[in-house]
């Protein structure tokens, strides 16, 4: 077991430093998914089988394919020429160790340390789910409910522009009955000779 | 007689293992869980390739490959040897451990997906109680691969077919788990194991198969189209486009790697069929109870050929879509409605209870009418007849 | 309804697949190697050397003219003429060739050479399996891989050889109607009064 847990940390910890220093983006990309495959196999040795599957499906098969694709419509910045620390690094670190040391700090301050250890459990995906609809219904909905405003915000970012019609019938050179640029899948089609 | 018979090769597993010192047993079982699973889908892809060939040549009045050994039937095994001895060519601006990985990327989470699914009575490799969820999870890694083999080829036809393939994949992934919603909203577990079981009680002598409810049957048929675009299969095959794309995001790939990826492609096929036999189809279970006695794998594997036999018919049918036909159809079409399909599985389980004359039919009706009105209305409002004007020519006349 | 049109595409590739088996005008394929259709008259590939009679050498009908050699658009033939001279099929001497090669790696088929050529030596074959493994030596065919018999040029062309014939025959039947008059004239002439000769 400690064998697992030594491996699977020095993955996860590599690929995560790698995610943050390798020069190429798309490398980058692709050990941040190594490392979240790294954290869901611990949440899989700490019998937690839902939740490292669900962690695999959203971030290896949602996130991390937003991210390419993100990369892959953007212009391929060069980024070799920046130093890969930037100039405050200094502040950075500093910055870091003390959110590090105030969450080991109330780690320790709470009661979560004094709790005995709970005996090895299989939590079953129905006790989840049940859970999730009673005790923690609200939490859901308020998600949900975020979600769904994201998504409408989304849906009307990408919306036409209602003013890109009425400038192409402004265009001279053509008759106000045609659209300016015919899209290839309404152009009419006739059996023409 | 007839258990015995079912039960071969589970007691032939249990035998083998018996047969190991008693440390070596977990390891054992272990691996004989994983051969069957090696030998059994690839040989069925080397089987595919030859009886997709002859039967795409039948659908196009041709005679298919028919040089090789009797009947062209030893062609798999030529087409082996050629892609094996092949040599490997790496582009010279490729990412070279990108594009070493990506088969690997794609070909393991396919195996992986075969772990849940059971071929047979008590015949599944592990029993998970989120197996269904497992089945989701590893099939998110093929996109990966597919964008790995398509970007580190460093070749515009190869990162078209990538990006085609990522914005196909996600966009079905979405129809693909909603419509499989209903199975585990009404059966109410994750475990594939269970979802068969389920499925095997019978009313008289027609067993609950989910196909057989108003519910089952929508998302079947929402499920394999989602399928097929996910397993990039024509007509959803526009990452592959070999005459828009020239192969997509394989331009780059030959020999052994290019072998993996098409192996990956239809153990993927495989993958997803099972999972709808799984889902829909009863598992492993016969569609009559006086039909039981046929070992439950050969039902299994019967259902699986004829799923094969669908897709390679499809294949020989359908023309292949455009990037926006295929968007508006997954976001347009089949995201509503598995939404609705999901409302009409919960009226269909808070009808259960009636039980006068007729209730049966009356709840097929309702469940019927609330899936079929949204899905006529919605066809033809998107995919109906447009009335075409008369073409007009702008500069010409 | 949609969905409708699938449905009925698929009952038409489920119709052509039965009917592969059944139907024979829904599986055209032919096997070349093993069956093959028969040639069209009209057709037509490399060009070939006629001779008549039995010996190639002797009924080569080809007099080393070489205007077919001049008019080939894409120049695949070679002539060299023999110093020797022999008799053609109406017992005249002509020359013949000694070397004729046609390099078939160039020849488009035009069909040019058999147009221009006086003496109905040179015509088109039907035969199209002609490759080699050789592609240096093997595709100059020469004098005597390019000789094929009139009864050949019978069986592939059959009316075309017939109209050539009967013109040949004609030609000939002409020719020796005007010898056998000249002959006849020869014999005549001692008859004639003799030309008064100047005064």
């Amino acid at each position: 077991m400690v064998t697992t847990f030594v491996i699977l940390t020095i993955v996860t910890l590599v690929s995560a430093i790698a995610a943050m220093s390798l020069r190429n983006l798309v490398h980058c990309a692709l050990c941040l998914v190594l490392t979240f495959a790294g954290l869901a196999a611990f949440y899989l040795q700490l019998n937690a089988q839902f939740v490292g599957f669900a962690q695999i499906l959203v971030y290896v098969g949602a996130v991390a394919i937003l991210i390419v694709f993100a990369m892959l419509l953007t212009r391929n910045v060069d980024s070799t020429r920046q130093a890969i620390l930037s100039p405050s690094w200094g502040v950075g670190i500093v910055g870091a160790l003390l959110v590090f040391g105030a969450i080991v700090l109330s780690i320790l301050c709470s009661t979560m340390v004094h709790r005995p250890a709970l005996s090895e459990t299989q939590v079953t995906v129905l006790a989840i789910g049940e859970q999730l609809m009673t005790n923690y219904v609200l939490p859901l909905e308020v998600i949900a409910l975020l979600l769904t405003a994201a998504m409408i915000g989304a849906v009307i970012i990408a919306l036409h522009e209602p003013t890109s019609e009425s400038s192409a019938v402004q265009n001279p050179r053509l008759e106000p009955s045609v659209p300016s640029v015919p899209n290839p899948a309404q152009v009419p089609r006739t059996d023409h000779p | 007689m007839f258990e015995a018979i079912d039960q071969i090769f589970v007691a032939l597993k249990h035998w083998v293992v018996g047969q190991f010192p008693a440390a070596w047993q977990p390891l054992g079982s272990v691996f004989l869980s994983i051969i069957p699973i090696l030998a059994v889908f690839p040989l069925l892809f080397a089987i595919t390739t030859i009886v997709e060939r002859k039967t795409l040549g039948r659908i196009q009045n041709r005679l298919g490959p028919n040089r090789v050994g009797p009947f062209g039937l030893l062609q798999p095994v030529a087409d082996g040897l050629k892609s094996l001895t092949k040599e490997d060519i790496v582009p010279y601006a490729a990412d070279q451990v990108v594009h070493f990985l990506a088969p690997i990327a794609l070909i393991v989470p396919v195996l992986l997906a075969f772990s849940v699914l059971p071929v047979g009575r008590n015949m599944v490799p592990i029993d998970l109680d989120a197996g269904l969820l497992f089945f989701f999870a590893v099939g998110a890694g093929s996109e990966l691969a597919v964008f790995m083999a398509g970007w580190s080829s460093r070749n515009k036809y190869s990162l078209l077919g990538a990006m085609r393939a990522i914005a196909q994949m996600v966009s079905y992934e979405l129809p693909l788990i909603l419509s499989s919603v209903t199975v585990v909203m009404l059966v109410g577990s994750l475990s594939t194991v269970k979802i068969v079981e389920a499925q095997g009680e019978a009313y008289g002598w027609l067993l609950k198969w989910h196909v057989f409810t108003p519910w089952g049957l929508a998302g079947f048929l929402l499920f394999m189209i989602a399928a097929a675009a996910e397993s990039n299969r024509t007509p959803f095959d526009i990452p592959e486009g070999e005459s828009e794309i020239i192969a997509g995001y394989l331009v780059e790939y030959s020999g052994f790697k290019f072998a993996l990826f098409f192996l990956g492609e239809y153990l993927g096929l495989f993958a997803v069929s099972s999972l709808a036999i799984t889902l829909f189809l009863g598992g492993w279970h016969a569609p009559f109870s006086f039909l039981e006695w046929i070992p439950s794998y050969l039902w299994f594997f019967g259902k699986l050929s004829a799923f094969i036999m669908l897709f390679i018919w499809l294949r020989g049918t359908l023309p292949r879509l455009r990037m926006d036909q295929l968007m508006n159809l997954a976001w347009k079409f089949m995201l509503p409605m598995c939404l609705i399909n999901i409302v009409v599985a919960a009226m269909w389980h808070f009808t259960a209870h009636w039980q006068f004359v007729g209730a049966v039919l009356c709840r097929w009706l309702l469940c019927g009418a609330a899936i079929g009105v949204p899905y006529l209305w919605l066809g033809d409002a998107l995919f109906g007849e447009k009335k075409l004007a008369k073409r007009t020519y702008r500069f010409a006349d | 309804m949609l969905g409708a049109g699938i449905i009925k595409g698929m009952a038409e590739t489920a119709r052509n697949f039965i009917g592969s088996y059944t139907e024979a005008n829904l599986l055209v394929t032919v096997e070349y190697p093993e069956q093959r259709l028969p040639l069209k008259e009209s057709m037509r590939n490399f060009p070939f050397l006629v001779f008549d009679g039995e010996d190639w050498q002797k009924g080569l009908r080809c007099v080393a003219c070489q205007i077919c050699e001049k008019e080939c658009p894409p120049q695949c033939i070679f002539i060299t003429k023999d110093a020797a001279k022999k008799p053609d099929y109406m017992g005249k001497l002509q020359f013949q060739p000694k070397v004729f090669d046609i390099d078939t790696s160039v020849c488009m088929s035009c069909q040019i050479c058999v147009e221009v050529c006086p003496f109905e030596a040179i015509k088109m074959d039907t035969e199209f399996e002609l490759s080699t493994d050789n592609r240096f030596g093997d595709l100059l065919l020469n004098k005597e891989q390019l000789a094929r018999s009139n009864e050949h040029y019978h069986k592939i062309h059959p009316t075309e050889a017939t109209e050539v014939d009967e013109r040949l025959a004609g030609e000939k039947a002409k020719a020796e109607a005007k010898a056998k008059a000249a002959v006849a004239a020869a014999a005549a002439k001692p008859v004639l009064p003799p030309k008064p000769t100047a005064q």
